[in-house]
């Protein structure tokens, strides 16, 4: 709402052309927001709306044409087949370990930054950290298909210690993931401990806690949040990801993979949907149990 | 923080971890310049030869004319449509505010199938339309708006209304107030957002592929496709150094812009 104060201006210099938008905020606002609200509603909520119903429809299995007969039998299929199933844990489950990889990762260099690192190597080590994010995501899961290559760079390192590529697959498709949305981490958690005054830090020193103490009974619990609002990134990233695990991973199917195939090849739509609607569903509780830990705040 | 091992410890983490981030993008580098087709370690020998190839590749430079104009389409589209919703959240407590937030962050914020599929199904499906150029643009734009958004609305918090309320009071119109004071104050704010929205738009695949057709290509999709072919290999390998050496300008121009690059990167996804 337009403040008393500009109303009053409005009325004061009288009726001019223009003056509609500026005495009335409840127009202006419906106005300026037309477009935007226009283009979003059409163009996407409509959309989501759209896939939802498609998931509710039929796939006639002779023509590969879409019935609009209302089913649950995409939804049914999805439970009752043991290998969508299990595509869906083993997605989950990879989007958890990208997790927990990411902020184990993503802890020490954050706290490094934060805390240790001069103001001058703070900014590069910044700059370091952004740098890759701006590298094309493509290029980076291209970059490890090279990486696990046989007879590639991490077999040549390994060599000597009698360490092997792990061979593109799932493991494979874990690392890579990680790797491409580990700064998503990295950056919340820094800003995050930059926040927390270094005095708390001393105080818990002077009541005689070790630099371990205080990293576990200080430093950990004030992280926490920042750790969970990052880990909303890489978690709903890795969730939808069918590139990485195409590119490294193999045979290995995930959910997005699933659904690309369903969209192109094998051209079943409605499935395509009622699947894609598990990573929505994911999220969706995964957010709700975020807001729990006022992580959303300090996003 | 006085323990100097844990400040050690710290410290060689931090090293290790930024190791393990600029290796693999140094071998892409490295292995544009590889004589071998193949991914093996170390390189037989390194020749200019792949670069060569790559600049006269048709393939990868129409890919990448169509990336540049779908990402300065969307960019404009965005810059135009962020803009307003941003002035129109200003200062407004209404019911739908944050409705109208979690419907700008929503195409981003939803995993990007979930986005490339719905686009796809409303476009084929319910609209009829073929997928093409167009549908690129729009998809694009769409999940493009919140950078601009998140940008306009950050500027927006931080300027106090009096320049804007003495333009009127000195009898200008509201689009005056926006070309002569509004506009000027928001312009670092643009760059930033509308910079963002390129990145976004010109390294976009997931929503690309449900929405790109069969004959449009952007570079991502380019690559992707020449990826697992072995003769393309080398001019691929080359077209990626080429992207990571490109990704310098953006932090580059972050770095000019504002010296805060924290909050510009916050928005890039």
């Amino acid at each position: 709402m337009t403040s008393s104060a500009a109303q009053t201006l409005a009325g004061a210099t009288g009726p001019r052309r223009g003056s509609l938008l500026s005495r009335s905020g409840g127009l202006r606002t419906g106005l300026l927001l037309l477009p935007p609200m226009l283009w979003l509603g059409v163009a996407y909520l409509a959309a989501l709306g759209a896939l939802l119903v498609t998931s509710l429809w039929s796939q006639n299995d002779f023509t590969g044409d879409i019935e609009r007969i209302w089913t649950f039998d995409n939804y049914r299929q999805l439970w009752d087949i043991p290998v969508y199933r299990t595509i869906a844990f083993r997605t989950i489950g990879i989007a958890a370990l990208v997790t927990v990889i990411d902020a184990l990762l993503a802890f020490p260099v954050a706290l490094y930054m934060a805390k240790v690192a001069s103001p001058r190597g703070r900014r590069l080590l910044v700059i370091a950290v952004l740098m890759p994010l701006w590298a094309s995501y493509l290029v980076k899961a291209y970059a490890w298909r090279g990486m696990f290559s046989e007879g590639g760079l991490i077999d040549w390192v390994g060599k000597p210690f009698g360490i092997h590529s792990p061979g593109y697959g799932l493991v494979a498709t874990t690392i890579t993931l990680a790797y491409l949305w580990l700064p998503y981490m990295i950056l919340p958690i820094y800003a995050g401990l930059e926040r927390v005054p270094d005095s708390l830090f001393e105080a818990s020193g002077d009541l005689g806690a070790g630099a371990w103490t205080t990293l576990r009974r200080v430093v950990l619990p004030m992280a926490f949040p920042a750790v969970v609002a990052g880990s909303i990134f890489t978690f709903s990233l890795s969730l939808g990801d069918y590139i990485a695990v195409t590119i490294v991973g193999g045979a290995g199917q995930l959910i997005g993979t699933v659904v690309y195939a369903n969209v192109g090849t094998a051209n079943n739509l409605p499935f395509a949907a009622a699947f894609a609607t598990v990573p929505v569903v994911v999220m969706l509780v995964y957010l709700a149990a975020a807001r729990r830990t006022g992580a959303l705040e300090s996003l | 923080m006085n323990d100097g091992r844990l400040k050690a410890v710290l410290r060689a983490l931090t090293g290790v971890v930024l190791l393990v981030v600029y290796v693999p993008l140094l071998l892409v580098m490295v292995n544009s310049f590889n004589v071998d087709r193949t991914f093996t370690w170390p390189p037989p020998r390194l020749t200019l030869h792949w670069w060569n190839v790559a600049a006269h590749s048709s393939g990868a430079r129409h890919a990448l004319l169509v990336s540049v104009e779908v990402a300065l389409l969307a960019t404009a589209i965005a810059l135009t449509l962020g803009t307003l919703a941003g002035l129109a959240l200003r200062r407004t407590r209404f019911f739908g505010r944050n409705v109208v937030s979690l419907l700008i962050i929503l195409p981003i914020a939803l995993p990007g199938i979930v986005t490339g599929i719905a686009l796809n199904n409303a476009f084929r499906t319910m609209l009829g339309l073929e997928l093409g150029f167009l549908t690129i643009v729009v998809a694009h734009a769409t999940f493009c708006i919140v950078t601009v958004f998140n940008n306009v609305q950050a500027r927006l918090q931080r300027l106090a209304p009096s320049l804007e309320q003495a333009s009127a009071d000195l009898g200008a119109g509201p689009f005056t107030t926006f070309r002569l004071v509004t506009f000027p104050m928001l312009r670092s704010a643009l760059l930033a957002g509308g910079l963002l929205a390129f990145g976004l738009s010109f390294d976009e695949i997931v929503v690309t592929t449900f929405t790109a057709g069969p004959t449009e290509q952007t570079l991502p999709i380019w690559i992707f496709q020449n990826l697992f072919r072995p003769n393309q290999a080398p001019v691929v390998n080359v077209v990626a150094a080429v992207l990571v050496l490109l990704s310098a300008i953006p932090i580059y121009l972050a770095q000019r812009l504002s010296g805060d690059v924290v909050s510009g990167a916050a928005g890039a996804h």
